[in-house]
């Protein structure tokens, strides 16, 4: 086999819950620090790729490979710490942590391990610092010191993003960062989401096409389970067979 | 070090040394009952170390477990079958391999119940429990349904000279009370911990702790054997205490009697199960001594509590002394410079119409 120019890819990925096929032989590859777009119609299987990808669902067929190693039976917390970030569609926070616990609790798995019994987390100093960093990183600086379920939606939803920068990763896969937010959010969710395209392989599920045209160069389009197409964002503008399926059915202009 | 506020930190420090006084005010006060009720006090905390291991799991990992009171009973049974019939065992070798051994026999069990979550691990839990009731209940060893006796009490020496004779109850309620401190004082330095950090996220939201790339069921292992190996020192006190085990110790009833001190308490805070102990062990005592029909009035102080305070009697506490999180003891230290904890109200940023989302007040 050819040595493969994807960092990150899915080959035949398939999904089935009983008889529904939520995610049909899907390939799709990721290459190191580009912007790629996953769109299509609800249940199109987005969100349930996004599971396969990260290891919170086990395929039912097909291959996800990373760095060239095969990981499609590795475990949430495995993936997560091969350097595969992910953030949720639903908020998904610790409410009663503070904003920067939530942080520092992500950057504590760059411990080979937090079977540490005795000394605090506080004094682990470099700890402390990456979890302000990603809290700066994502806006929230000001916030630190907030109990994270007192905070806005959208602050919850920039908390998120925070946490998964806190784990160093290498693949951000975000799952609709949008999803809820007012126009204002969204425009600085976009903007940051535009700074971190520049130093992460990003994997972005979103319907908000302005965001997804803003941020991604590459586009995916799943219909039904099936991938339907993908390449750069020019040629998936310009398919005939996606304005059909998906983009043209919308009021969503662009 | 402490993430109590501080008028709290007084009021508890205050029951602490009413606590360790009693000795000194206690004949003063009570004259011809001061020994019985040394020896009930010497009790109570032992049934707080207990609550606290079991609020490890409980409060902070979310495991409700029902059958913790087993580990209890073996540790006890450990020093029954350790010690040598007409001698004394030595402390040093027999504390430690009954904690190690309720350990091991807690991880074991650990492993299996772990798998389950929810309703399923109370009953995965109960089941266990029993287990262990009717092992010692129908088994040969250690006098089966009858319980067993030892007779001579551990000694606790160094080099040939005895740092605390057991056989003196004044001593030995000194040696609990240390336990009791330096349990609860472990704990609070395991909970800042980042295994602690870890186990408390895993009691908020399991699903976001594997997404960050830890293995949820590790730390509930650990944390299981840890809960197990401090119920046993809790065993092996009350089998100190009175010479005498029995298959009871492990059962249901002793269980879910712990259980009513944690949520009484205040689940998650450690302090709060300790006071649950006494609080309920002193009412049990203070009603009995009124009317045979003392359950009665008990059940009704235990659902008065349970409706007036949600949060168990540390959450009240907690609230009077000017903080309404229950989870400021779950070692909650502030990294340095880090800015200190405040309430979303004082929100210098106006909530954006439709998009705040109501306050998590309570949870």
């Amino acid at each position: 086999m050819s040595v493969s120019p994807f960092l990150f890819e899915t080959r035949s990925l398939t999904k089935a819950f009983g008889g529904l096929i939520a995610v049909n032989s899907v390939s799709i590859g990721f290459r190191e620090r580009e912007a790629h777009a996953i769109i299509g119609p609800n249940g199109a299987g987005k969100s349930t790729f996004v599971n396969l990808l990260t290891g919170h669902l086990p395929a039912s067929g097909g291959h996800v490979m990373f760095k060239g190693a095969d990981i499609t039976r590795q475990p949430a917390h495995k993936v997560a710490r091969l350097g595969i970030g992910r953030s949720y569609q639903k908020t998904n926070v610790f409410p009663t942590f503070t904003c920067f616990e939530n942080c520092r609790l992500a950057a504590q798995s760059h411990l080979a391990t937090s079977m540490r019994f005795l000394r605090p987390a506080a004094a682990y100093r470099e700890i402390s610092a990456k979890a302000s960093e990603a809290l700066e990183r994502a806006g929230l600086a000001s916030r630190a010191g907030r109990i994270a379920g007192t905070m806005s939606y959208g602050e919850q939803r920039q908390l998120e993003i925070a946490m998964v920068l806190a784990t160093a990763p290498q693949v951000l896969v975000l799952d609709e960062p949008l999803a809820g937010m007012g126009k204002e959010e969204s425009e600085g969710m976009v903007g940051l989401l535009q700074e971190l395209a520049q130093v992460y392989t990003l994997i972005l599920i979103e319907h908000d096409m302005d965001a997804v045209f803003a941020i991604a160069k590459v586009l995916s389009v799943m219909v039904n389970g099936t991938l339907l197409e993908s390449g750069p964002l020019d040629q998936i503008r310009a398919s005939k067979a996606v304005q059909d399926a998906y983009l043209g059915d919308g009021a969503e202009a662009y | 070090m402490t993430a109590l506020p501080k008028r709290l930190s007084l009021i508890l420090l205050a029951l602490l040394a009413a606590l360790a006084l009693f000795p000194a005010w206690g004949p003063l006060a009570f004259t011809v009952k001061y020994a019985f009720l040394l020896q009930k006090l010497t009790g109570i905390m032992i049934l707080a170390i207990l609550a606290m291991s079991l609020d490890l799991l409980v409060g902070v990992a979310g495991l409700v477990s029902l059958g913790h009171a087993a580990f209890f009973g073996l540790g006890g049974y450990m020093l029954a079958l350790l010690s040598p019939q007409y001698e004394a065992a030595n402390l040093w070798v027999v504390l430690p391999a009954a904690m190690g051994a309720v350990a091991l026999a807690s991880a074991v069990v650990g492993f299996l119940a772990i798998r389950t979550a929810g309703i399923y691990f109370i009953m995965v839990t109960l089941a266990f429990g029993q287990m262990g009731y009717y092992f010692f209940n129908d088994s040969k060893l250690a006098g089966g349904s009858d319980g067993a006796y030892i007779y001579v009490k551990p000694v606790v020496e160094a080099f040939g000279i005895t740092l605390v004779n057991l056989e003196s109850k004044q001593a030995f309620f000194f040696a609990v009370l240390g336990c009791l401190v330096a349990v609860y004082l472990l704990l609070r330095v395991v909970l800042a911990s980042p295994f602690g950090r870890v186990l408390a996220a895993i009691g908020v939201n399991e699903g976001r702790v594997r997404g960050l790339g830890f293995d949820p069921m590790a730390y509930k292992l650990v944390a299981f054997a840890i809960a197990g190996a401090l119920a046993g020192l809790a065993g092996f006190l009350a089998a100190t205490q009175y010479g005498f085990v029995s298959p009871a110790m492990l059962g249901w009833h002793q269980s879910g009697h712990v259980l009513v001190m944690v949520i009484l308490g205040g689940m998650g805070t450690l302090f709060g199960p300790i006071l649950g102990a006494f609080i309920l062990e002193l009412a049990h005592f203070g009603l009995e001594a009124v009317t045979e029909h003392w359950l009665l009035p008990m059940g009704m102080l235990v659902i008065a509590i349970v409706l007036a305070l949600p949060k168990g009697v540390a959450g009240l506490l907690l609230q009077w002394c000017g903080t309404s999180e229950t989870l400021v003891e779950r070692g909650a230290i502030e990294a340095p410079g880090a800015p200190r904890r405040s309430q979303g109200s004082e929100s210098d940023r106006p909530a954006l119409e439709g998009q705040t989302r109501p306050k998590e007040g309570g949870q």
